[in-house]
């Protein structure tokens, strides 16, 4: 008789687009996949500022912030938010993303802190195993 | 410094923490909450419901910039609705409302209802009991939106705010969904949209039907939220509805809101205690196969259990 609610915690997840592109297709489906794993996904839409993402992520206390970044702009975008986040004391929350990033920004990217990057042709059952594998026992450890 | 210290203070991340713990229904957290709730009462708390799409978050991001512009601090929460077959849920209320993201005046937290049913989650309340200890002079909460049974936003707010757009023909719908007996104040969103006018001219008919003489007039207010107009219109209305109802009425509806609360409380511990009396004995499982064999009764399992319970509160 005991419901996974209460012995699995929900993980809460953001999923945002920051910057100025406006294709929220893949951003759509990653947070339809989350959900579907059933974590409790806080969608943010378009055109989010690194500001706007890093004060939801406080306020909804997510365990992880997923950006979706189709523009090219992601050496700045990733460093950005973290840097956002940071500065609301929340640096300790995971931030991955997904869109088209070149292979050789890749390391620059895990330097800088974004725990995983998922590229295009990956399959939403992929970021899901790495969110149970890497973010969920974070959050099961929280105090 | 405690977590209650720094949420006294204004910090963010441990009201947003404390939050999370309280939708996980932690007992730590229940705790906590108590050491907050002499520090709340203040709040001026709104409810706005109405069926999807009618434009409940858009209102809502229009009342926030209205009460902004007063100088107010705001906090929202807002309600969406867990999936039952997986357990998630996209909480996208918010889309509608991100230009106040990084405004320090301005909290928004998402809920998920996690099956409670009745248009919020379990620990609406409770979060919002954060947001008033926090300094918020006004907390919107808006609803999963259902249409029915979402009752619950009555006796959790002081004011309730429903939305209904033109058209559809949702005037009959909304009798039925037991709408307006909950409208403090009637919204008909989407004015943009042909048969405003209309809508209204039917609201005000069936609630002249309903009202008997002596009852509270229901202020009908039109709005276009998406471009803001109206708005001041609806602030109007909600604070006319604050007025009349300060006196005794007022008394009535937060005695009402500590009554249902209270009661919702002792339902869920008790639930709680009931399950953990099942797991003892084997799961509830075992218990009715017992029972379905007819090697025992139903009415002698439950008097058992309840005597159990009883006699264990007492040793407690
Ligand atoms: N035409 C028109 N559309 C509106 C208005 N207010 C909201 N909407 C749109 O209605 C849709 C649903 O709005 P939303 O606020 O999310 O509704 P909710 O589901 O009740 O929270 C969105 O596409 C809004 O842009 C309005 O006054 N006029
Ligand atoms: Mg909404």
């Amino acid at each position: 008789m005991t419901s996974p609610a209460r012995t699995v915690k929900k993980l809460r997840i953001l999923v945002g687009k920051p910057g100025l592109d406006g294709h929220d297709r893949g951003a759509k489906v990653v947070a339809r996949a989350l959900s579907d794993a059933g974590y409790e996904v806080v969608y943010t839409g378009l055109h989010q500022t690194p500001e706007m993402i890093a004060a939801t992520a406080v306020q909804e206390d997510v365990d992880a912030v997923g950006l979706s970044i189709m523009s090219g702009a992601h050496l700045t975008l990733f460093p950005a938010v973290m840097a956002a986040l940071r500065e609301r004391g929340a640096g300790d929350v995971l931030v991955f993303g997904g869109g088209i990033v070149p292979d050789d920004d890749l390391p620059v990217l895990a330097a800088q802190g974004v725990a995983a990057i998922f590229k295009p042709g990956t399959t939403t059952q992929e970021i899901v195993e790495w969110v149970e594998r890497v973010v969920r026992p974070r959050a099961e450890a929280r105090v | 410094m405690s977590r209650i210290d720094e949420i006294l203070a204004g910090n963010e991340r441990a009201a947003a923490r404390l939050m999370r713990d309280l939708d996980d229904r932690l007992p730590s957290a229940i705790a906590e909450l108590r050491l907050l709730y002499p520090h709340t009462g203040r709040a001026r708390v709104i409810g706005v419901t109405g069926n999807p799409g009618a434009g409940k978050s858009t209102v809502v991001d229009g009342l926030i910039e209205r009460y902004r512009g007063a100088g107010k601090r705001v906090g929202v929460v807002a309600v969406d609705p867990t999936s039952p077959f997986t357990g998630g849920a996209i909480l996208g209320d918010r889309i509608r409302m991100q230009r106040h993201a990084t405004d320090p005046g301005v909290f928004i937290r998402s809920l998920a209802t996690r099956g409670h049913l009745g248009g919020l989650s379990r620990s609406t309340c409770d979060v919002v009991s954060v947001l008033d200890a926090m300094g918020c002079d006004v907390v919107l909460v808006e609803t999963v939106g259902v249409g029915q049974d979402e009752i619950d936003v009555m006796a959790a707010t002081d004011t309730t705010v429903v939305v209904t757009v033109p058209g559809l023909g949702d005037d009959i719908q909304a009798i039925k969904a037991g709408i307006l007996e909950i409208a403090d104040v009637l919204v008909v969103n989407k004015a943009d949209r042909e048969g405003a006018d209309r809508a209204v001219r039917d609201l005000l008919h069936m609630l002249e039907l309903r009202h008997g003489s002596g009852a509270r007039e229901v202020e009908i207010v039109k709005t276009i939220a998406l471009r803001g107009d109206g708005l001041e219109l609806l602030v109007a209305a909600i604070d006319r509805h604050r007025v009349e109802t300060a006196g005794a009425d007022g008394r009535e509806r937060g005695r009402r809101r500590a009554a249902a609360q209270l009661a919702e409380l002792i339902e869920e511990g008790l639930a709680e205690v009931t399950r953990a009396a099942f797991v003892e004995r084997g799961g509830i499982d075992a218990l009715a196969d017992d029972i379905a064999a007819r090697r025992t009764d139903p009415y002698g399992v439950a008097h058992e259990i309840i005597a159990a319970l009883l006699s264990g509160a007492h040793r407690r």
